[in-house]
């Protein structure tokens, strides 16, 4: 099994008439993803590949049957989408937008919550998340991860994740799913999120947790673990070594009056009995051993 | 993007805030002229990204124009936590009779934005919330709802100030919260705000942070991007569009992805080594923005070697590897570089590059084991 989408996940991709979207859209379909429209409000009635356009959400979601949507058009428009996508009846929102304004970000996703709280957004600035083998939304490349099991990854960030799928694969450990939540400050999925729908996938025996600086989420999660969870944890929390103040790329990745600290993040998870590694390569490690041992 | 007072004060005037009237200015003559213009006393108070200015004597109360330009004089130059002050705002003096504290910030935690009050101001608010947290009056504020009349005003009588200034204080919140949500605000502040003898609620001091990310919808904001504390690497680096961050050390870094670059200069720090900056090209590593890259690197003096570390998601090794030689042919690069390469077509990459190493351009199968390399090669 794999948490949040898989073979039957149908997606529609919003901006997929853009030179991302058409490139993306084309390479999660090459991977095995459903894709089954685009939209535009004025190119209704063409295609991309094949694919049909449709002028919103909601005429694709009656045409198609979609549950899922990802969004690739740029940030000014990202507040509007994601609302389009909620209305228009899809469960599940993919943004992989970047710069989206923190202030969007935190009206819509209360917007959803109240307005739609059985929809799930995932981003904005995220990756995506593959269920390998299954389902492959977004920007990660497909081959770098092992189908099956038994390992989920949550990440806040992009290439890290794919440097924890490669870790994984190199040492022959699959995946169920792998999200990507993104690192701005009002991601739409957290990390607790997350770490409930691997603790309750049956096929998750295990769950790789890449952090970083800034904020307190990790604090957060590693409340979660120590409380709700039963399967093991490996982590890793980048920006060990920031200079406080200073903004690390990601607009929540920032050491700031003291607060959002690695010490602190790496510290909490090992207190809920989290193997945490130094770097990459050593969660990697952790993980096998925690494989090996299951 | 943080405001200096002066800019904070500006962008609160416009929300309808009071203010006091003042000028910034960048010599001694200017700000004698200024304090002429506005009539004495007047407060002298240096302009610098940072805290603490008062301790550091950067903030003096000028009686007269002899006081203006012995402050000016000594403020000018002055070093606050590293900044040098280059400006000066001169603003009419205000006579105080209490401070409080005001602001908004995004919660990420509640996903909500906190408004914070206290009639404790003038000191530092996370003094006041370590020793006496319950002097601080919170709110949540949902986006969707905003902040309306009646609730600031409950949150003002859970502050207990007094009966004087909850009239001018509801009214400054509410146009705050505007100014926070209408411009894109990470962080409005106000520390203190003060009633006068008068009976009037003021707003003395501003601290101002915007969300870079929402420059497209406000043309005004390129004025406070171009006043951002940044050294001359950081300059440069900004000018070419790279997310760099500089660093003490002696590596250079350039990696893909922030968490990536993050990672990099952790690694560089635990393999005993000490970075020079951080570096995150994005996603694409074409030769443009890797030579872009490897000249805001080169020319940084401090730079003994340079670390790549590429891992290729989308981005496929061969054309990293490409961008990399063609980078090389175009700058001339004083620095050793040690290359890591994986993901997508590492092998193809590392083809490309095999010809073409030598001890100026050397490659590492592992993150660590570049990292240990550079290390090495910058002591």
């Amino acid at each position: 099994m794999s948490i949040f989408v898989d073979e039957n996940t149908k997606v529609i991709y919003q901006g997929l008439t853009g030179s991302q979207g058409s490139y993306y859209g084309r390479l999660n379909a090459e991977y095995g993803t459903q894709v089954v429209a685009g939209t535009h409000p004025k190119k209704a009635g063409s295609d991309v590949d094949g694919v049909p356009i449709y002028a919103n959400v909601g005429d694709a979601v009656a045409a198609t049957g979609a549950t899922a949507s990802c969004i690739f058009i740029p940030a000014p428009g990202v507040r509007g989408a994601v609302m389009e996508a909620a209305e228009g009846g899809v469960e599940f929102i993919v943004a992989i937008t970047e710069g989206v304004p923190a202030h969007d970000e935190a009206f819509f996703y209360n917007d959803l919550k109240r307005s739609f709280p059985k929809v799930r957004l995932l981003g904005p600035n995220c990756p995506g998340i593959i269920s390998p083998g299954k389902c492959n939304i977004g920007i990660t490349a497909g081959h770098i991860a092992k189908e099956g099991g038994p390992v989920g990854i949550v990440s806040r960030s992009g290439t890290l994740t794919y440097q924890a799928l490669y870790e994984l694969k190199q040492k022959d450990i699959g995946v169920t799913t792998c999200v990507g939540i993104g690192g701005d400050p009002v991601p739409g999925t957290s990390f607790i999120d997350c770490l409930e729908a691997f603790e309750a996938d049956p096929d998750t025996k295990a769950v790789m947790m890449i952090g970083e600086i800034g904020g307190s989420a990790e604090e957060e999660a590693a409340d979660f673990i120590k409380n709700h969870m039963t399967k093991p944890v490996a982590s890793y929390i980048a920006g060990v070594t920031a200079p406080p103040g200073k903004k690390m790329g990601h607009a929540g990745a920032i050491v700031s009056g003291g607060k959002g600290t690695a010490a602190a993040k790496m510290e909490a998870l090992e207190d809920a009995g989290v193997k945490v590694g130094q770097n990459p390569t050593e969660a990697g490690e952790l993980m096998a051993e925690i494989v090996a041992n299951l | 993007m943080d405001l200096f007072e002066h800019q904070g004060k500006e962008f609160f005037a416009q929300y309808g805030m009071p203010v006091s009237a003042g000028e910034a200015t960048f010599s001694v003559d200017e700000a004698v002229a200024a304090a002429e213009r506005l009539g004495t006393p007047v407060m002298v108070k240096a302009q610098v990204h940072t805290g603490g200015r008062g301790k550091a004597g950067g903030v003096k109360f000028a009686a007269d124009i002899d006081a203006v330009r012995e402050h000016a004089g000594n403020i000018l130059g002055l070093d606050i936590n590293g900044h040098i002050v280059q400006r000066l705002w001169i603003e009419k003096a205000s006579d105080i009779a209490e401070e409080y504290y005001a602001s908004f910030t995004l919660d990420r935690s509640a996903k909500k934005h906190l408004g914070m009050l206290s009639k404790e101001g003038g000191v530092e608010i996370e003094t006041v919330a370590e020793e006496n947290p319950d002097a601080i009056a919170k709110i949540w504020v949902d986006p969707v709802d905003g902040l309306d009349e009646e609730v600031t005003r409950a949150w003002v009588a859970a502050a207990n100030l007094p009966e004087a200034a909850v009239e001018g204080t509801v009214d400054i919140l509410q146009k705050l919260y505007t100014a926070y949500t209408e411009g894109d605000a990470d962080l409005v502040e106000i520390n203190p705000l003060i009633l006068t003898p008068e009976g009037n609620v003021h707003v003395l001091d501003a601290k101002v942070t915007l969300d870079g990310n929402s420059e497209y919808r406000h043309e005004d904001y390129a004025q406070y991007d171009e006043t951002q504390p940044r050294d001359e690497r950081e300059e440069a680096a900004h000018a070419k569009g790279l997310q760099y961050v500089g660093l003490e050390g002696s590596v250079g870094v350039i990696a893909n992805g922030a968490g990536l670059a993050m990672s990099t200069v952790d690694v560089v720090n635990q393999v005993g080594g000490s970075p020079a900056n951080f570096l995150d090209i994005g996603g694409g590593a074409n030769a443009d923005v890797m030579a872009g890259a490897l000249e805001v690197i080169n020319n940084d003096p401090a730079v003994k070697s340079i670390f790549i570390n590429i891992f290729g998601g989308i981005t496929r090794g061969e054309e990293v590897a490409n961008g990399i030689i063609e980078a090389m042919n175009r700058v001339a690069i004083d620095s050793p570089i040690v290359i890591r390469l994986d993901g997508t077509n590492a092998d193809e990459g590392r083809a490309i590059l095999a010809p073409n190493l030598d001890d100026k351009l050397m490659m590492e199968e592992t993150m660590l084991d570049a990292a240990r390399k550079a290390v090495e090669l910058a002591s």
